[in-house]
């Protein structure tokens, strides 16, 4: 890499001359190290999905969870250093609850995307600190309908109908934009997202892997939640068959 | 002029300035006194007031019910005050005494709920862990001379058993089978441990009816009851709000009453 050895990728607080901030560069590469997550925007809420890596069949399953609750409202797929992901949703849920202790209502997403997207730049400032190596997908259902937001290590956050993080995320993205998300329920999108992730899963590199898939939705109550046994068996089963329809005609083509 | 005098000045100067000033109490150099510097007023009074709340376990769950009045002093200045919080899908809240303080705890404990629920571990608060934290936070207010004004009744199932808890404004707490709070313990309770003692396997029917029965006594005798009320019932099924309920009252007698004109 061209940043080893010049000395200006020491420091989060320093420029190199051609203007880049190694520093963060590298926090990037840690959320491209990752399993992918994605998140898809519909016409009445949003999906997330996460493809989590299992390094050891030692662990026990269903831990170390990838999508997490920042408030009732709001879910968050994460990519990168779970670690710093976690300190990160944390610091989200504080927002949260200091914004409806202070006005009595939910925060709206765009808010907690600014307060926490300002907590992740601040990180890439100071020479005292390193950034965070994690990308943060948060969605949730507002009074105007569905919203989602990707926060990068940089501190940059834009506003989403269907983004991706983590090791596939171009594949990933080809996917989603292959998709109507503007006119799709999250009913339909949930079984999309589950077989988009077994799609970009690399079988060789990555052995095993476990599907994380949740929604925020009318159909929910407009709260963030885990997608329920039967729901997540359906878009489970619906994404191996389109897995297997997809390697059948791979095979014919040979 | 006998001011202004042969040195010009107006005023005679302080003959003794530091010392001790007659009538007033003295504060030596160097020593902090308590009453003028490290003290501060609390609130010692309760402003908007609820009154009574009434539990009762039946066979399969709780009841508790609180009227909806807000009085201010004697005036009967808020009608649509809800003194019961659902905390979750098994445990239900109700309050007697401040109001202000009521609704500053119902947004802790509200926000704790969520908190609870975003670590979606499948735990969450038991009527009985909700009580005790009750207690060790009116405690605590009450040790620091700053009690939150209220007597709390907790209401819900525990492991599928009817549970019920009581705890005041200074940390005094237990369980009972039937518990009120307010003139209710003084009013209400007696009839509500008889009714008990004669039918112990209540059905929810019979319960309600109870409820009705004291809610209404309650609102002929005490003079900062309201005739309009609300039920929480917990079961199995979750919680149930029910209200705000009126029950017909009979005020024929009222007239042979004499002597309070």
């Amino acid at each position: 890499m061209s940043s080893i050895g010049t000395g200006y990728d020491l420091s989060a607080s320093q420029f190199s001359p051609d203007g880049r901030v190694f520093q963060v560069e590298y926090a990037q590469k840690a959320v491209e190290n990752s399993g992918t997550a994605i998140g898809i925007r519909g016409k009445d809420g949003v999906v997330f999905g996460v493809e989590k890596l299992i390094t050891s069949k030692l662990y026990e399953a269903g831990d170390n969870k990838r999508i997490l609750n920042i408030d009732r409202h709001i879910g968050a797929a994460v990519a990168g250093l779970n670690a710093d992901a976690r300190h990160l949703v944390d610091r989200a849920r504080v927002e949260a609850s200091s914004y409806r202790s202070s006005y009595g209502d939910a925060i709206p997403l765009k808010h907690l995307t600014e307060r926490v997207s300002g907590y992740v730049h601040a990180h890439t400032l100071y020479s005292s600190v390193r950034p965070f190596g994690v990308s943060l997908i948060i969605g949730s259902m507002e009074r105007d309908g569905p919203q989602m937001y990707l926060i990068e290590p940089s501190g940059v956050s834009w506003g989403y109908h269907g983004c991706a993080i983590g090791k596939a995320k171009q594949n990933a993205k080809t996917e989603i934009e292959k998709l109507k998300m503007k006119d799709m329920t999250i009913k339909d999108l949930v079984k999309e997202v589950a077989k988009i992730i077994y799609i970009v899963h690399d079988e060789v590199k990555d052995k095993s892997f476990e599907l994380e898939l949740s929604w925020v939705g009318d159909i929910t109550d407009n709260k963030h939640v885990l997608v329920p046994p039967e729901v997540f068996v359906e878009a489970e089963k619906y994404a191996k068959l389109a897995l297997e329809e997809s390697d059948d005609s791979d095979d014919e083509d040979l | 002029m006998a001011t202004s005098g042969m040195f010009g000045n107006g005023n005679p100067g302080a003959l003794w300035t530091g010392g001790p000033v007659p009538g007033q109490l003295h504060n030596f150099p160097g020593v902090q006194n308590g009453a003028t510097k490290g003290s501060s007023q609390r609130t010692l009074n309760p402003v908007v007031m609820g009154s009574s709340v009434l539990g009762i376990q039946f066979n399969g769950g709780v009841v508790i019910a609180a009227d909806m009045l807000g009085s201010y002093g004697s005036l009967s200045k808020y009608r649509d005050c809800p003194r019961l919080l659902k905390v979750n899908d098994s445990t239900v809240i109700g309050a007697s005494g401040d109001y202000a303080d009521f609704q500053y705890l119902s947004n802790v404990i509200q926000q704790q709920v969520i908190d609870e629920e975003c670590l979606n571990d499948g735990f969450g608060y038991t009527p009985k862990s909700l009580h005790c934290w009750l207690t060790r936070v009116l405690y605590n207010r009450r040790s620091q001379f700053n009690p939150l004004w209220n007597t709390y009744i907790v209401a819900g199932l525990d492991e599928d058993k009817p549970y019920l808890g009581y705890v005041d404004k200074i940390g005094m707490a237990y369980e009972a089978p039937s518990l009120a709070s307010g003139f209710g313990a003084y009013l209400a309770l007696p009839i509500i441990r008889d009714a008990l003692e004669k039918k112990p396997d209540m059905a929810l029917e019979d319960a309600l009816r109870l409820i009705d029965r004291c809610m209404k006594l309650l609102f002929y005798r005490d003079a900062r009851a309201l005739n309009k009320y609300q039920v929480a019932v917990i079961t199995k099924a979750g919680v149930d709000l029910r209200g705000p309920i009126v029950s017909d009252t009979n005020w024929e007698v009222a007239h042979m009453i004499k002597g309070y004109e």
